[in-house]
C-alpha cells in the first residue's frame, strides 16, 4: 500500500446551495497547504442543496482534522469520506486530439475500445468524450498522447457510495 | 450606516462612539468576556470594516461571541470597486465563526437572529453581518422569529452517556490526577463544577492563560498557570500526573511546549464542546464532546454514586509531592532601588483584594498580570490569549466597565501596547468610564527584548522605545488624571491614589527595563525545561 501520508481521499459533501460556501470549504484545504486534485460542485435533486465532490492527496491525520472542521461549518450539512468505503466513481473528459490523416483510423479504433465517442470533428482536430473512473481516463490519455493532445477538459470526479447488494 | 444611526437614536439601545473601529471590536469583546452577554459593534464600510479585522481575529481565537455589523455599498455596486467597498465577508471568512452578506431586506430579521444564535451557541465565536446600504434603507414588515433552526448546525451539549462511566473509572484508578481548565471552562460557567470535582477526587488544578479564574487562585489545590510561563509546580505536575482531566482547553503550543513530551505519563480525559479541539494536538484516552459544565455536573453526579474510598489518603503522596514543588518558589523577584513590575502587580492585587476586573495588553505585562494577580472568580481576567493582540486591553477594559459601571476595572499595560489604542482615552472620558490604566513602563517592547536577551545574544534590534509620550501629561491632555511612580516607595501611594479616583486614570510605573518573565520555557521545548530566576 502507498504511504499513509500520501493517501488519496475522496470527500463528498452536502452543502447549502449558497454563495461563499465553496470558498469556505476550499479555504480549509488551502490554509493547510493541501492541494485539491479535483473538485466538482453542482446542485442535487433538492435545489437548496449542492454536492461537492473533492479529491485530495494528503496525510490521514490532517485530513481527519479537516473533515471535523468541515463538519463544523454552518453551511455544510454532511461530509462523507469514501476512502474506506465501497463507492462508484465517474469522470468525464473532453480530449481534443490532433487528427493527422494517418492517425484518424487509430483514433476511431481507440474510442471504440474505450467506449467513448467523437463529439466534434474539425479539419485538423477530433474531440473525444470519454467517461469512466479516473484510471480509465488516465489510460486513454496515455495511449493517445503520441498523436498529439491539444487540450483536455476533465469534469473532476463524482462519486456515490454503493448500496448493499 | 447613517440610516441605521438615524433609527438607533430612536431606541434605548446603549451606544458608545469609539475613536477607532479596532477599539470598538475589542470593547464589544471585553464587554462579553466580563458579562457573558453578546457585545455588538457597528462600523462603516470599507476602512471601517478593515479596521475591525484584528479585533475579530482576537475574539475568534478565544471563542468570544460578538456580533460585528459592517456597512456595505448598495447591492447594485458590489463588485464594482465602488467607493469604500471592500469584500469584508471574504476577508473575515477565516476569522469569524460565520458571516453573512444580507442581500434582501426580507432576510435581515432572520439573519440577525441567526447571527446571535450562531455567535453564542456551541463553541462561541464572532459573527459578522455585512449590510448593504440599499438593504438597510428599504422597508419591510418585521416578523419575530422565536427559534432558529439550522439543518447543518447542531452543537452537542449533552455528553455521550457512555463516556461518563469510562471517565469515572479512570479517575478511580488514578494515583496522581490533575485538572487543567481552559477558556471553555469559563465560557460554559463550569467553575463550580470544577471546584466540586477537584475537591471530591483531591486533584490539583492548573489553568491555561484563558482559563484563569475558572478555579480560585486562593484554593489550596490551585497549581497556577501552566505552559511557557507557567508555575514550576503546574508544569512539573503535568509531567508527573497519571491522569489529566482537561476541561475546555485546546492544547495550544504555548501550553504544551513540545507535544511529544507533554503529560507523558498521563491518560487524558478531554472535555470540549468542539470536536475539532479533541485529538487535534494531543492524543486522548477518553474524549467527551459536550458542554464543559453539563459534562462535569454529570460526572460529579456519577461519582456521587460510586465508592471512591479515601481520595485524600490514596493521593497523599501526590499532594505531598506538589507541596514540595510549591516550596520551590519560582514566582519571585528582588525589589531593590528600581521598581519591579511584579511588585506593582502584587501590590495591586493586595490593595484591590483580588476583586478587580483585570484586562491586560500583550507581552510581559500580560504574563506578570497572570502570574502575580490572584483570580478567585471567572470573567475577571480579560486578555487576548490566542491572537496575543497588542492594543486589546484598554478598549476591552472599557467594554468591561460598560458592563459593570460600579466595579473596579484596570488595564495592566506595557508602554508599547498602550499606545496602540490610546485614542480610546477620549471614549472613556466622554462616557465617564473610570478605567484605571497601569503602565508597566520599561521603555521597550519588553517581551521581545526578553527573547533577544535569552535567545539572540542580547542583540536588542529595534525594541528600544524612545520618544514615548509623558503619560501623566497625556492623561491630563485628555482631561484624565495622570500619576507617576519612579521609586519603589511610590508604588503603594500611587496605586491607592489612582484606584480611589472616581474617573479615568493613567498610572505610569517606571520599572526595571531588564526584568524577564520567569519561569520561561523556550519555544518548542518540553514544559519541564524551565528557565528559572
Ligand atoms: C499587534 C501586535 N504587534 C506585535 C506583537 C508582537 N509583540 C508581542 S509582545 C510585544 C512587546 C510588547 O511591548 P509592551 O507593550 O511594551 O509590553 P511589555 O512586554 O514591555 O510588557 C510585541 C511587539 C503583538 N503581540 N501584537
Amino acid at each position: 500500500m502507498a504511504n499513509e501520508k500520501d493517501k488519496r481521499h475522496i470527500l463528498s459533501m452536502l452543502v447549502d446551495n449558497q454563495p461563499g460556501v465553496l470558498s469556505r470549504v476550499a479555504g480549509f484545504f488551502s490554509s493547510r497547504g493541501f492541494n485539491i486534485d479535483s473538485l466538482c460542485v453542482s446542485e442535487t435533486h433538492d435545489p437548496l442543496i449542492s454536492r461537492i465532490t473533492l479529491v485530495a492527496m494528503g496525510d490521514m491525520a490532517v485530513l481527519e482534522q479537516i473533515k471535523k472542521q468541515l463538519n463544523k461549518l454552518i453551511n455544510v450539512i454532511k461530509v462523507l469520506d469514501f476512502t474506506d468505503v465501497d463507492y462508484v466513481e465517474r469522470e468525464t473528459a473532453l480530449v481534443k486530439l490532433r487528427a493527422r490523416p494517418e492517425h484518424r483510423a487509430e483514433i476511431l479504433r481507440m474510442t471504440g475500445i474505450f467506449r467513448s465517442r467523437v463529439v466534434d470533428v474539425g479539419s485538423d482536430f477530433y474531440t473525444v468524450e470519454i467517461t469512466g473512473d479516473e484510471g480509465k481516463i488516465n489510460a486513454f490519455l496515455k495511449l493517445v498522447k503520441n498523436m498529439g493532445i491539444k487540450e483536455v477538459a476533465r469534469t473532476g470526479l463524482v462519486a456515490l457510495a454503493r448500496e448493499k447488494k | 450606516m447613517v440610516d441605521i444611526y438615524d433609527e438607533l437614536i430612536k431606541t434605548d439601545i446603549r451606544h458608545i462612539t469609539v475613536r477607532h473601529e479596532q477599539g470598538a471590536v475589542h470593547a464589544a469583546d471585553g464587554y462579553t468576556r466580563a458579562s457573558g452577554k453578546v457585545g455588538v459593534c457597528l462600523v462603516t464600510s470599507g476602512p471601517g470594516a478593515t479596521n475591525t479585522v484584528s479585533g475579530i481575529a482576537s475574539a475568534y481565537m478565544d471563542s468570544i461571541p460578538i456580533v460585528v455589523l459592517t456597512g456595505q455599498v448598495p447591492t447594485g455596486l458590489i463588485g464594482n470597486d465602488a467607493f469604500q467597498e471592500v469584500d469584508i465577508v471574504g476577508i473575515t471568512r477565516p476569522c469569524t465563526k460565520h458571516n453573512y452578506l444580507v442581500k434582501r431586506v426580507e432576510d435581515l430579521g432572520k439573519t440577525l437572529k441567526e447571527a446571535f444564535y450562531v455567535a453564542r451557541s456551541g463553541r462561541p465565536g464572532p459573527v459578522l453581518v455585512d449590510l448593504p446600504k440599499d438593504v438597510v434603507k428599504a422597508a419591510t414588515t418585521y416578523r419575530p422569529i422565536k427559534l432558529v433552526h439550522l439543518r447543518s448546525y447542531n452543537p452537542t451539549y449533552e455528553p455521550n452517556f457512555r463516556q461518563i462511566p469510562k471517565a469515572a473509572a479512570l479517575i478511580k484508578e488514578a494515583e496522581r490526577p490533575m485538572i487543567l481548565t481552559g477558556g471553555g471552562a469559563i465560557l460554559s460557567n463550569a467553575s463550580e463544577a470544577v471546584r466540586r470535582l477537584a475537591w471530591k477526587i483531591q486533584a490539583p488544578v492548573a489553568s491555561t492563560l484563558m482559563g484563569m479564574g475558572a478555579f480560585p487562585g486562593s484554593d489550596p489545590l490551585w497549581l497556577g498557570m501552566i505552559g511557557m510561563h507557567g508555575t514550576y509546580r503546574a508544569n512539573m505536575s503535568s509531567a508527573t500526573c497519571d491522569l489529566l482531566i482537561a476541561v475546555g482547553v485546546r492544547f495550544s503550543d504555548r501550553v504544551t511546549g513540545k507535544v511529544e513530551k507533554f503529560a507523558p505519563n498521563a491518560k487524558i480525559i478531554h472535555i470540549d464542546i468542539d470536536p475539532t479541539s479533541i485529538r487535534k494536538n494531543i492524543p486522548v484516552s477518553i474524549p467527551i464532546v459536550g458542554d464543559c459544565r453539563l459534562t462535569l455536573e454529570k460526572l460529579n453526579a456519577f461519582l456521587e454514586t460510586e465508592e471512591l474510598g479515601d481520595p485524600g489518603g490514596v493521593r497523599r503522596p501526590w499532594l505531598d509531592q506538589i507541596r514540595e514543588w510549591k516550596a520551590t518558589k519560582t514566582l519571585k523577584y528582588v525589589q531593590n532601588e528600581v521598581i519591579k513590575p511584579q511588585y506593582v502587580v502584587e501590590k495591586l492585587c493586595e490593595i484591590t483584594n483580588g476583586d478587580a476586573i483585570v484586562a491586560t495588553e500583550v507581552g510581559q505585562n500580560q504574563m506578570w498580570a497572570a502570574q502575580y494577580y490572584r483570580f478567585d472568580r471567572p470573567n475577571c481576567f480579560i486578555t487576548s490569549g490566542g491572537l496575543g493582540c497588542m492594543g486589546f486591553g484598554f478598549p476591552a477594559a472599557i467594554g468591561a466597565q460598560v458592563a459593570f459601571p460600579d466595579r473596579l476595572v484596570v488595564d495592566i499595560a506595557g508602554d508599547g501596547s498602550i499606545q496602540m489604542n490610546i485614542q480610546e482615552m477620549a471614549t472613556a472620558m466622554q462616557y465617564g468610564l473610570p478605567v484605571k490604566i497601569i503602565v508597566l513602563n520599561n521603555s521597550c517592547l519588553g517581551m521581545v527584548r526578553q527573547w533577544q536577551e535569552l535567545f539572540y545574544d542580547r542583540r536588542y534590534a529595534h525594541t528600544e522605545m524612545e520618544a514615548t509620550p509623558d503619560f501623566v501629561r497625556l492623561a491630563e491632555a485628555y482631561g484624565a488624571v495622570g500619576l507617576r511612580a519612579v521609586r519603589p516607595e511610590d508604588v503603594e501611594p500611587v496605586l491607592k491614589k489612582g484606584l480611589s479616583h472616581p474617573g479615568l486614570v493613567i498610572m505610569d510605573f517606571v520599572v526595571e527595563k531588564e526584568e524577564c518573565v520567569y519561569p520561561m520555557v523556550p519555544a518548542g521545548a518540553p514544559i519541564t525545561d524551565m528557565l528559572l530566576v
